[in-house]
């Protein structure tokens, strides 16, 4: 069989990420047989304040929460559930994923390393949750920063709705950060940049637009992400496991001065194009 | 300057009043000033994001945290860390004055999250190394801009008045987003406290150290100052002597009451982490 044939063989035989539940993602990415779910959907815990608003609520609140072990050693996944209010941080979804690792946390300072994993498929903070949701980023993001120095944090984004908000810079302080070609990463979603904005700064509607500013193949290129992977759930299995054998030196938000030296070369009285931006900020710039 | 320009300069009033300097940076932009000043015996370096119609990001002129800020906030308090090493942490008071992150396609394009992560991380870090960080609210904390400026302190403090807003996201972009009018999105906010915007329902929440009332917040005198410097050298003291992590948050009785299922997740998670 030539390459390019043994290629689509293997794309046709491929398990997408993007068709599975965030609780099946989870169940995929550990070990088999391992995975043991915490806070179930029969616990019940849900939104206290989309009933107040009469918004219908999920009973895990589009959070799955589960351990098991990654290449034999404990682990936890936090997945988030994007067909759920498209994956929104509300308090208890953004507090599951915190409390998680929080614990993660306090395994790690007693000796007993364990292995952190984030789904990441989210359009930010759930605004019915406002300033409750930004807390539980908040504390997201204090809990990647200092699980990080025990283990490497690992996060995904290959869901449709892409990784925004709050949750974009949580992607963006993992350790490693995996991206699908499907993947968007961004701070703000086109759509608001539409309307906070205007249709002249960008237009909300123009796909191939959006995917060349905040596609996975994209912030791979400028240095963004780790890994690019087809929608492959055993592509993105690898590397996962590769994440935790060989992480990266430092972290993209401790290097400080090697971004800001980038951004000094822009010039922005002309912008780059995102193809010229491959050029200017090349992966070979990169530790 | 601040007179005839057509954006809100509080944080920088707050600013200039708090240090009596204008703060630039040798390097990097003009939004982001910092200065170190006497605060209780010892030193404090104070950072606050201002308005510059000059700014080369058309989208972060008027207050907001775009890419170049969120990279200067990452590289001032990590520069304070470095200065600090093997020394006495000195205190890290960030001026919270800030409207939103910037909106725009350079700014994704750019990686504006990376930027506000690489903030985010460098607040957090100072806190871990023991910086005492406080975050003074003098005007607007919006969404993502305080995430990166203020949101990761050991203490949150702030003004009470009218104009100190908290909130996700502006009313008029939270009204188009939910299909609500400006005036449903304010109602709704009386109801149900997280989607308030005034700083009592914030406080409310159980995030706020300490509201400072009678106050004036548009123009300090020299006794508000004074009152102002006690609270933080109370919050500074109080930091020092409590843990370095964001667990105060969810201890307090205001948390209690408004946060009980923050508390109640981590509590069965807890009990479930290990596992039958």
């Amino acid at each position: 069989m030539s390459t390019a044939a043994a290629a689509r063989e293997r794309f046709l035989k491929r398990r997408s990420f993007i068709e599975l539940s965030a609780r099946a993602r989870a169940r995929a990415l550990l070990d088999a047989d391992t995975f043991r779910e915490l806070l179930g959907p029969f616990e019940r815990l849900k939104s206290p304040w989309l009933p107040l608003q009469g918004v219908v609520t999920q009973a895990d609140d589009g959070v799955v929460i589960a351990r098991g072990l990654i290449a034999g050693k404990p682990a936890v996944i936090a997945a988030i559930e994007g067909r759920y209010q498209g994956g929104s941080i509300g308090e208890v979804s953004g507090s599951k994923i915190a409390g998680a690792l929080e614990l993660a946390l306090r395994d790690c300072e007693r000796g007993a390393p364990v292995r952190p994993v984030l789904l990441l498929e989210t359009g930010g903070v759930r605004l019915q949750e406002a300033n409750l949701g930004l807390a539980a980023i908040t504390e997201i993001h204090a809990a990647i920063i200092a699980l990080r120095r025990h283990v490497p944090v690992v996060a995904v984004v290959g869901g449709i709705v892409g990784c925004f908000g709050g949750m974009s810079l949580a992607a963006a302080l993992c350790s490693t950060l995996i991206v699908s070609r499907h993947a968007r990463l961004g701070m703000n979603g086109p759509e608001v940049i539409e309307q906070e904005a205007g249709v002249a700064e960008l237009d909300a509607g123009d796909r191939a637009l959006i995917w060349s500013l905040m596609g996975g193949e994209q912030r791979y290129a400028t240095g963004f992400a780790d890994a690019l992977v087809e929608d492959d759930i055993d592509a993105i299995s690898a590397e996962v496991r590769q994440a935790f054998v060989q992480p990266p030196a430092a972290a993209r938000t401790e290097q400080v001065e090697r971004f800001v030296e980038r951004l000094a070369r822009i010039d922005m009285q002309q912008p780059p194009t995102p193809q010229l931006l491959r050029g200017l900020w090349s992966r070979a710039d990169l530790p | 300057m601040s007179a005839a320009s057509p954006f809100p300069q509080r944080g920088l009033e707050w600013f200039r009043a708090l240090t009596g300097q204008e703060g630039f940076a040798a390097a990097g932009p003009r939004t982001v000033r910092v200065a170190d000043a006497p605060l209780g015996g010892e030193t404090a370096r104070y950072i606050a994001v201002v308005p510059d119609a000059m700014n080369r990001f058309p989208r972060a002129r008027q207050g907001e945290v775009g890419v170049d800020e969120a990279w200067a906030l990452a590289r001032q308090v990590r520069a304070t860390m470095a200065a600090d090493a093997g020394l006495r942490a000195r205190p890290i008071v960030a001026i919270v004055d800030v409207t939103s992150q910037a909106y725009g396609r350079r700014e994704e394009l750019l990686g504006i999250h990376l930027a506000g992560a690489a903030a985010v991380d460098a607040y957090a870090s100072a806190r871990l190394s023991g910086h005492p960080v406080i975050a003074l609210l003098v005007g607007k904390a919006v969404s993502g801009a305080f995430l990166c400026h203020g949101y990761q302190a050991n203490r949150i403090l702030a003004l009470d008045s009218p104009e100190v807003l908290v909130h996700a996201m502006s009313k008029q972009a939270a009204a188009r987003v939910t299909r609500r009018t400006v005036a449903e999105v304010e109602q709704l906010g009386e109801r149900i406290v997280p989607m308030a915007y005034d700083v009592h329902s914030f406080a409310s929440l159980g995030l706020v150290h300490k509201l400072i009332g009678g106050i004036n917040a548009d123009a300090p005198t020299a006794s508000d100052l004074e009152r102002v410097r006690v609270e933080l050298c109370a919050a500074i003291a109080d930091t020092r002597n409590g843990s370095r992590d964001l667990a105060r948050r969810l201890t307090s009785g205001a948390a209690r009451a408004v946060r009980g299922a923050s508390i109640e997740v981590r509590r069965r998670l807890a009990e479930q982490w290990q596992g039958p």
